[in-house]
């Protein structure tokens, strides 16, 4: 086996036949076979074969556009079951977006945070007012709900302004570490939740615990976006957009900041790190993601409320980046795709599976052991058994290899030339 | 010149006194050493200059401008660095990206044209690449430089932490224990570090040591403290034979084996 393994490595052709086999096969059994959510998942997984193949990263990024873009959404068009499959998918990618933004607060620069679902109901909330008549409550001017084409604005908006809350939540949480902060953003957590929960009086701006409904659909050349398929491609041009800002900054000098303060504080000072200023900055670009993610959930649901953002919400996420690897981009994405899957679909079907059963006469399951309801029993095995037996996630965090090539000075003249053209430019620029 | 000058420093951590009133003038360009038994209050002072801690009272001044009430990244900023007693490295992180975490104040990267990978910010890194590639070489690490820091040998973990403490691009190198736990060949090694970086960098280095033979070597002023206060300075000539640091320090021995 393993030497299989091994010549598979070596051999990029036969890594070529085995992805395209594969993605033909799970393309036309789901294709076919309509209602096997197998078939969906095992399309689905092309896209980590995908990761583990030793293609160019361009090559990769391509052929999984094309499945995520072409062959997902064509597979699964065929049957009744098309919107439920495009509704797990969008929102497979509002939680890894979300979870990429904890990772950075978590991952990279180490500051647990268990109220992080208080930025998504932000977001959520910002368009969820506006895109309602809502607003008419407090708003001096203006006529709302603003019509759908302001929702590409408002997912700007969204990111805006969870990333204002976020430095606003940063400012005196940072004063404390470890333990204390993880208690102190649950409590944001939980108080953004209550004044949402109980803003109707004395002026109405959140309808309180009877939510916002009927959002405004977005709307783009006259079309009204409705479907989980017309979503779909929403979460997925913002959600590769994350993933390669947050690829650009982990290995920037913004990123090695985070990791350095992650590292060891005293010494990030030492070499010249605004500690304050970097932990604030992760906090914002964390919260941002999920402030445009709630936006866009806002607009599906067509439906705000405040129990969608519970403290499970936030414990879910953080099982997303702990599960999938603390600080590992790749890991991450697993990992909150796993999780959205065994909640949206594995748990579902298997309840669904033994009440057949149970209506059939074959067992009897009570129904306090539906898998659906023991959510939190399996994140807390999840969290645990990884804990011990592997702490650095499924795909654990890389740290960047260096070509020595490109490190070494044999290209002195050349380089010289460059810097010689670089100071014209700097001169040109001012 | 005076690079660096202290005045009347003194740090109370309550009812201790952890530096008292110690004066201290560090000539541009000079290897000085503090030296001291434990307790002495040696990183206390190195702590005060760094702005790891606020000085009780007292002045310090680099290039006769105060440095008191700075945080430790605008110190750094103004030119000092330093390495620590306990070592501090970014241990998850490669031993290039430690370096590079040097260059932080140095780069100009801001978080937009980062996202969007603007060629400014593209070439920035690679040059940084190779300027850290650059000092790795010169401390003789070179070929670790994909490794995790963590993963280096302890003299290794040393070095790195000077190469680190140079990416600052310092006026003023404080070196905080550089030989401990070191052996006499890595000592040796360390030793024509230290006074190369001196020749070649422009640097001014304070160091505190132990190992006598380094101190007596290298350095052309030493200060020794005891009980949070100055006992002595002066060459390392007179500090050998200085009754007050062979009594509280030195031992009597030492005025014949360190020479």
């Amino acid at each position: 086996m393993k030497n299989v393994l091994h010549t598979i490595q070596q051999n990029k052709r036969l890594q070529a036949i085995v992805v395209g086999l594969y993605i033909v096969v799970t393309f036309f059994s789901l294709y076919l076979a309509q209602k096997s959510v197998v078939a969906f998942l095992l399309l689905l997984s092309s896209l980590l074969l995908l990761y583990f193949t030793t293609f160019s990263n361009r090559v990769k990024w391509l052929i999984g556009g094309v499945v995520m873009v072409v062959l997902l959404p064509l597979a699964a068009s065929q049957g009744e079951a098309y919107q439920s499959y495009m509704e797990v998918a969008t929102l497979v990618g509002i939680y890894i977006a979300m979870a990429l933004g904890l990772n950075i607060v978590v991952g990279m620069a180490g500051l647990l945070d268990l109220g992080f679902v208080a930025f998504f109901a932000l977001g959520a909330y910002t368009y969820g007012i506006f895109a309602t008549g809502q607003a008419n409550n407090f708003m001096p001017f203006g006529h709302y709900p603003l019509s759908g084409e302001s929702f590409w604005v408002f997912i700007f908006i969204g990111c805006f302004v969870a990333a204002l809350f976020g430095i606003l939540l940063g400012v005196p949480v940072l004063r404390v570490k470890g333990d204390y902060l993880a208690i102190v953003t649950l409590g944001f957590g939980e108080i953004i939740r209550i004044i949402f929960n109980n803003l109707d009086k004395p002026v109405n701006i959140t309808n309180g615990a009877m939510g916002l409904a009927s959002v405004q659909p977005p709307r783009l050349f006259g079309i009204d976006f409705m479907y989980p398929n017309q979503f779909y491609y929403i979460v997925l041009v913002i959600l590769i957009t994350v993933i390669f800002a947050v690829r650009r900054l982990e290995f920037s000098k913004i990123g090695r900041a985070w990791k350095a303060v992650r590292e060891n504080e005293i010494a990030a000072q030492a070499m010249g790190i605004h500690l304050v200023k970097t932990k604030l900055m992760a906090f914002a670009v964390g919260a941002s993601f999920s402030g445009m993610m709630g936006v866009v959930f806002a607009a599906k649901q067509t439906f705000v409320d405040p129990t969608s953002f519970t403290l499970l919400e936030s414990i879910t996420i953080l099982v997303m980046v702990i599960l999938g690897g603390m600080g590992s981009v790749p890991g991450v994405i697993l990992g909150a795709a796993l999780v959205t899957i065994l909640n949206l679909q594995v748990l579902t079907e298997l309840t669904n599976w033994l009440n057949q059963l149970s209506l059939n006469g074959v067992i009897n399951v009570p129904d306090a052991l539906s898998p659906a309801k023991m959510q939190r029993f399996i994140f807390g095995v999840i969290l645990i058994l990884f804990a011990l037996y592997r702490p650095q996630g499924l795909l654990p965090a890389k740290n960047p290899v260096f070509d020595e090539k490109d490190l070494k000075d044999a290209d002195k003249l050349i380089n010289a030339g460059v810097q010689k053209e670089a100071t014209q430019h700097v001169h040109l620029d001012s | 010149m005076s690079i660096l000058t202290v005045k009347n420093l003194t740090k109370q951590f309550g009812g201790l006194v952890a530096n008292s009133n110690i004066d201290m003038e560090v000539q541009k360009g000079s290897i000085t050493a503090v030296i001291g038994p434990n307790g002495a209050g040696k990183t206390t002072f190195f702590n005060m200059v760094t702005g790891v801690y606020q000085p009780t009272s007292g002045e310090i001044l680099l290039n006769n401008e105060s440095i008191v009430g700075l945080k430790p990244h605008q110190v750094t900023k103004k030119g000092i660095a330093r390495t620590f007693q306990n070592i501090r490295l970014f241990g998850a992180i490669t031993v290039l990206e430690n370096v590079m975490v040097g260059m932080h104040n140095h780069l100009h990267g801001g978080l937009f044209s980062t996202i969007l990978n603007l060629p400014r910010v593209r070439k920035e890194e690679k040059e940084a690449r190779r300027e850290a590639y650059r000092l790795l070489e010169y401390v003789g690490l070179e070929s670790f430089y994909n490794e995790e820091a963590s993963s280096l040998p302890y003299g290794a973990q040393r070095k790195l932490e000077i190469a680190r403490a140079l990416a600052t691009k310092p006026k003023v190198l404080l070196l905080d224990e550089p030989a401990a736990g070191m052996n006499p060949k890595e000592t040796s090694e360390l030793t024509k570090l230290i006074y190369n970086m001196r020749e070649e960098l422009d640097l001014t280095i304070v160091l505190i040591e132990h190992d006598m033979k380094l101190v007596m070597e290298i350095s052309e002023h030493i200060v020794v403290l005891d009980h949070g206060e100055k006992i002595a300075e002066g060459t390392p000539d007179d500090i050998r034979n200085n009754e007050k640091v062979i009594e509280a320090y030195l031992g009597k021995g030492a005025a014949t084996t360190a020479s």
